[in-house]
């Protein structure tokens, strides 16, 4: 009975956020009801038992929506409302509604059968972590390695595109060449 | 094919009573209850210690040694008037100290605080209860105080967008620029006890380093010990990592436009986050409690030790600009704990 209680919590409380990131016009509501939503969505992974997966969740969204806050306060001002472009709307409206379709489509597809079994059953005994790990290392060790990949490749173009003035300090007056130079100037006065 | 089972077997638990519903909830209010006292009583012992380091007295005037300065502050905080600035997004502004409270109690709930015992069968209603040492027995309980732990930052991040000030954003910069570089740090330095001890739970971290001051983890790992405790400073804002509400630059940061209960509620979160961090770092490197004789009263030293250096490094060293910690965590801290973890890596190979 408390899982089917915290189900429909969650669920309802988790679309509702969503459905606020996508209809606020204010950055700060938006942002926050996306991060609120990713951590009631861990909620869902400790009811199905999947501790370890629910941890994950929590700690890698939580890390990421921060990154997307440091963003929204660089570009908005929080405080206020954020006028929007219009765009035709009935695009919009059926772009939205193709794309919710097919999701729908895909997500029934399994239930109809009634065929859902688990590839990789958990052991008995045996801890959430290690289990995905032996999964994660043996049968898709290979899209495991490209993601790793893919990543590295990220992270190198990120420092490349973003390290250009990397060797000069932001905080050093660099007008004057040495400190004696900055210290006979400030005599001076 | 085998039927998926939902819950894992708890082997290590089965000497004991079974946790009843009733057991966690009276778990749960014990630990509100004890670590808000805690977090209050931490304050006064903060300033004792602190003026005792400067060669000052501290509180002295209200009550004994100034022990009742805790009630009178306590008084001051709920019945100061409850402010929300102008052009503030109230909603926001309102809920981001609950968010700093709520995560560090919920990360309190994977945590072994206090021994387990069973409630006097002669009380009424709750008589025969048995309550568990971990209010929530997760098999994953480091992670999950740690990602917990990390959600509470947005407590921070959100007062000081939400404040319609120029500190208060600036302090809210911080929380983002602190929170990204600390976090990879603790994660890695952690990595290598993880490996070694091969569970994320606290009880077989506990198990893991029975039998005597030798087996500790602290011998086997000090570089992550350190590399831990450095990034627990930065987790827990404590000086000399305490950019967030930096007096001296940012006026009280992300804190500047909060007053009355709302303010305090930031402080038992920082507090209950202290005490945290001390228990995780006992557990996980200084040998955790056992259950005989007074061996909790050695993990109750363990955690004072920690809250206590928290206080003298604070008495002892000062601030660093946010790029000198950028610097440190990425630069120094990071390689470090990655090459520990490959060395942890290639001793347990070979």
């Amino acid at each position: 009975m408390y899982e089917a209680i915290a189900f429909y919590l969650f669920s309802a409380l988790t679309i509702g956020l969503f459905l606020i990131t996508v209809m606020s016009k204010n950055v700060l509501y938006a942002m926050t009801s996306l991060a609120a939503g990713m951590v009631l969505i861990s909620g869902f992974f400790f009811i199905l038992g999947a501790d370890f997966l629910g941890v994950v969740q929590l700690i890698v969204y939580v890390g990421a929506v921060m990154a997307l806050y440091s963003f929204a306060m660089m570009f908005f001002d929080a405080t206020r409302d954020i006028k929007e472009k219009n765009t035709p709307a009935s695009l919009v409206f059926l772009l939205g509604g193709l794309s919710a379709l097919v999701l729908v489509l895909m997500f029934a597809g399994p239930i109809h059968s009634e065929a859902i079994q688990a590839l990789y059953p958990m052991h008995e005994g045996v801890g959430n972590a290690q289990d995905v790990g032996i999964v994660l290392f043996t049968k898709y060790l290979v899209p495991f390695e490209v993601a790793a990949v893919m990543l590295l490749v990220a992270m190198i173009a990120g420092i490349i595109l973003a390290g250009k003035k990397m060797d000069q300090s932001l905080t050093k007056d660099t007008s004057v060449d040495d400190e004696d130079e900055i210290l006979k100037q400030k005599d001076a006065k | 094919m085998e039927v998926v089972s939902y819950k894992n077997v708890e082997t290590f638990v089965q000497h004991l009573p079974e946790v009843t519903a009733l057991g966690v909830w009276i778990k749960a209010i014990i630990i509100l209850a004890v670590i808000s006292a805690i977090a209050g009583f931490g304050t006064y012992v903060e300033r004792k210690v602190l003026a005792f380091m400067q060669r000052r007295l501290g509180p002295m005037h209200v009550g004994p040694y100034g022990l009742l300065q805790i009630i009178a502050d306590g008084i001051k905080l709920f019945t100061k008037e409850d402010i929300v600035p102008q052009n503030a997004n109230r909603f926001i502004f309102m809920v981001a100290p609950v968010i700093t409270a709520a995560t560090a109690f919920i990360a309190l709930a994977a945590v072994p605080v206090f021994p387990d015992f069973t409630i006097p069968e002669w009380i009424p209603v709750i008589g025969g209860t048995f309550v568990p040492s971990i209010a929530s027995d997760l098999n994953v309980g480091i992670l999950f105080v740690l990602g917990m732990m990390a959600a509470g930052l947005y407590g921070p991040l959100l007062a000081g967008m939400a404040q319609a000030n120029k500190w208060g954003i600036i302090g809210a910069a911080r929380t983002a620029i602190q929170f990204l570089s600390y976090e990879v740090v603790t994660g890695l330095s952690i990595l290598a006890p993880i490996m070694i001890v091969g569970s994320l739970s606290f009880v077989d971290f506990n198990a893991a380093q029975a039998g005597g001051i030798a087996n500790w983890l602290v011998w086997k790992q000090p570089v992550a010990f350190i590399l831990f405790l450095i990034a627990g400073f930065a987790e827990t804002n404590r000086t000399p990592f305490d950019l967030l509400e930096h007096e001296a630059e940012v006026v009280s940061g992300y804190a500047t436009e909060y007053s009355g209960m709302r303010w305090g509620m930031f402080f038992i979160g920082e507090y209950a986050n202290m005490i945290t961090i001390s228990v995780i770092a006992a557990i996980v490197f200084l040998g955790g409690y056992s259950t005989e004789g007074l061996g909790w009263l050695w993990i109750m030293l363990k955690i004072a030790f920690f809250f206590f250096l928290m206080l003298w490094v604070r008495a002892a060293w000062p601030h660093v600009r946010p790029d000198q910690l950028m610097w440190l965590c990425w630069k120094v801290l990071m390689p470090i704990a990655v090459i520990n973890v490959v060395i942890t890596g290639i001793v347990m190979m070979v």
